[in-house]
């Protein structure tokens, strides 16, 4: 039977706990829940290949969030991502992961993916922060992922390969029952029981359009399209903070950061078309981005990331590290420009809005288990709530859920689901392939997200929201109508984008509910340009309830690491002064 | 509607001369996140069968017998 052909089938299988996205949190999740219970059946599913996917498919070039006794503490890092997202932050989580994240560290290393370290044998860590210094490299990045895959062959993990989770099953008392998966290069169906369920499933990283107008362009691999908050949403689990966006400083055309965490502790900066330097640190805050975006405006853009001003051996060293790892087509890009670094700085632009806890703070809500709001429903990485996660989090709080869901499988039968809910969802599912006729995938991924660009791209104008969400109505109505697919591979895409649609609506939906700006240009609107602590210095939560979505204040938990009154605003202070 | 197919310049190139696929290797289509590589019905070698590419390199990378060329797709270059 050729590839993509579809093929009409339906089965089912069970084990304890179900891992859904095998990038980076999922493989940690899966081997700590297994090593927690080695007579557990532990199923990792995943829509590409384990071997080669999610953000990390081609290694790292360092970790941007490590604590390490020496360097810092876990007080600092709490107290300065608490600043670096605005105050709404429950501190519990990130100290947690503050205090295991070093562990984790020393286990990657035994797992044989190496850190820098200086002559002393201490590690290496590099200073990119506003205050503390936690940016730590790895001279062999390349390798995580085939380190990782080793480890979950040897702990006898089940992988299936080539699976999109589509939807979660629950049973009557709201428990976590299962999930229901499509083949994508045939359209078979699978529905998997699980006692426990592990969401892994990246960040929504294909909601905006990227510049070029290429779609699969993004920033995060683009087999993120936001599933996993299309099917908490739908499983009726809260999400918390949406309209903080993501949106990150990267090469401009190209999908890759420049890279100021690599290039900064050399001595590359940030500067404007003069020459001169903008901003105070390079750390991505919104707050940073908010600069970044006036200075491209102001008549003193464009923006470069300035290097030509050091060594030559230096330079060499540092393009070592960007076009080997991480996005290893970079230098590719660069030399296709005619630019080398020796004698031209790097053009720089702003990426296409998305949602991830691991760069900013818009995910599932998880508390410091990585529980959900929905009982045996977990969730890690960049789609859970935990801010500035990025890599070693999604390591850290994969490990985190892993086990707590393990625990829960261990003192939980399998909850009974409705089978009319999986008969629903296959109609779902295979409803374009069964159209004669009608409009691709592709056409409307496209102009959906033409539609973000144009509506929901900060800065956030009521009036323009407004307008946005009646054209995506209008594009949801042809995507649920007149959508055809003609193949399994057009079917993924077609199952796709129903979860950009949805993520496009629940952008809007949270935006338009925080009526203040906050997280500088992640949610800035226009119509609200100040922040306001006295109504809005709290989480927001949105959810489905009775069919409709909704969003409420949840309040900020009060916090471990007090922050004193004047450092509250620091990193509002990124505009570097003209005295400076 | 009537659908008409869109002319378009793929990123990734296959050498036909050095792919094996014809021996029984799959590897960049296993591995490509995007799922967008097959092996061709009347070649029997490794293409780009869908514009849907990362260009993130794994098939590139891991192919055995360096077959695979990524280039930046054009809309980007
Ligand atoms: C270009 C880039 C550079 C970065 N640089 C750094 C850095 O230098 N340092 C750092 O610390 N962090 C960095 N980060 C952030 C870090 O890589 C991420 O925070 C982290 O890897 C996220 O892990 P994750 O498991 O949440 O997501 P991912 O690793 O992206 O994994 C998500 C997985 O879910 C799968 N999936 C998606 N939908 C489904 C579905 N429906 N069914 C089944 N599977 C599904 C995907 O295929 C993917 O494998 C970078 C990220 C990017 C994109
Ligand atoms: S990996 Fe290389 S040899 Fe194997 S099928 Fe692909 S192109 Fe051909
Ligand atoms: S570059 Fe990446 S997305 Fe493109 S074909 Fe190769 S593996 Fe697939």
């Amino acid at each position: 039977m050729a590839l993509d052909q579809i093929v009409d089938g339906l089965s089912e299988v069970s084990c304890d706990v179900l891992v859904i996205g095998g990038g980076t949190a999922g493989p940690m999740a899966a081997l700590k829940a297994k090593l927690k219970n080695p007579k557990a059946n532990v199923v990792l599913l995943e829509k590409a290949n384990v071997k080669r996917s999610g953000a990390i498919s081609m290694g790292m070039d360092g970790l941007n969030n490590a604590v390490i006794p020496g360097y810092a503490t876990p007080e600092q890092y709490t107290k300065e991502i608490t600043i670096a997202n605005d105050g709404i932050v429950d501190q519990k989580a990130v100290y947690k992961y503050a205090q295991n994240c070093f562990e984790i560290i020393e286990e990657l290393d035994s797992f044989g993916i190496r850190f820098l370290k200086n002559e002393n044998g201490d590690y290496a860590v590099k200073k990119v922060h506003h205050i503390g210094t936690y940016v730590l490299p790895m001279p062999n990045g390349e390798t995580v992922k085939k380190a990782l895959y080793r480890q979950l062959r040897r702990a006898r993990i089940l992988i299936s390969n080539r699976y999109m989770a589509t939807r979660l099953l629950k049973s009557s008392d709201g428990r976590i029952a299962g999930a229901i998966s499509v083949n994508t290069r045939t359209a078979e169906m699978l529905v998997i029981k699980a006692k426990a369920v592990i969401l892994c499933m990246g960040a929504a990283g294909r909601l905006g359009l990227p510049t070029s107008g290429y779609m699969f362009g993004t920033y995060e691999n683009a087999a993120n399209s936001g599933d996993g908050y299309a099917m908490a949403y739908h499983a009726g689990a809260a999400l918390a903070n949406l309209e903080c966006f993501q949106i990150n400083p990267l090469i401009k055309d190209y999908n890759g950061p420049a890279c100021a965490y690599v290039a900064g502790p050399f001595g590359a900066y940030t500067a404007n078309n003069e020459g001169s330097r903008f901003i105070e640190c390079d750390y991505w805050s919104g707050q940073m981005m908010l600069e970044f975006y006036n200075e491209l405006l102001s008549g003193k853009g464009p923006v470069f990331l300035q290097l030509k001003h050091l060594h030559p051996d230096t330079i060499s060293e540092i393009e070592s590290t960007l076009h080997k790892v991480e996005r290893p087509t970079r230098g590719l890009f660069q030399q296709g420009r005619g630019v080398d670094y020796r004698s031209e700085s790097i053009e720089m632009h702003i990426s296409e809005i998305g949602f991830c806890s691991g760069h900013s703070a818009s995910g599932v809500f998880v508390d410091d288990n990585a529980r959900t709001t929905v009982p045996g429903l977990y969730a890690a990485g960049d789609m859970a709530s935990v801010p500035h996660n990025y890599m070693l989090g999604a390591f850290t709080n994969g490990a985190v859920a892993g086990i707590d869901a393990m625990e829960f499988a261990d003192n939980h039968d399998f909850a009974e689901f409705d089978a009319a809910d999986v008969a629903m969802e296959r109609d779902r599912v295979m409803a374009p392939t069964k159209r004669e006729d009608g409009i691709p995938p592709n056409q409307i991924e496209y102009k959906t997200r033409r539609l973000v660009n144009d509506y929901l791209q900060p800065p956030k104008v009521t009036r323009k929201y407004q307008l946005g969400m009646r054209r995506l109505a209008e594009a949801r109505e042809d995507m649920q109508e007149r959508m055809i697919a003609r193949n399994a591979h057009e079917l993924l895409r077609a199952l796709e984008v129903q979860s950009i649609m949805d993520c496009a609506d629940m952008a809007a939906h949270a935006s338009l509910y925080r009526e203040e700006s906050r997280w500088g240009l992640y949610h800035w609107r226009t119509d609200f340009p100040e922040k306001d602590n006295e109504n809005w210095f709290c989480h927001t939560l949105l959810s489905k309830q009775d069919g409709k979505m909704t969003s409420d204040r949840r309040a900020v938990e009060p916090y471990v690491v007090p922050i004193a009154d004047d450092e509250k605003d620091l990193y509002d202070k990124q505009r570097i002064r003209a005295s400076a | 509607m009537p659908l008409a197919s869109y002319q378009t310049s793929v990123p990734v190139v296959v050498d036909d001369a050095k792919c094996i696929a014809d021996k029984g290797c799959t590897v960049c289509v296993d591995v490509c996140p995007l799922d967008v590589l097959r092996i061709s019905d009347t070649t029997s070698k490794a293409y780009m069968a869908y514009d849907e590419c990362w260009y993130c390199m794994p098939c590139e990378a891991d192919c055995p017998t360096g077959a695979v060329t990524v280039n930046i797709p054009y809309l980007l270059r």
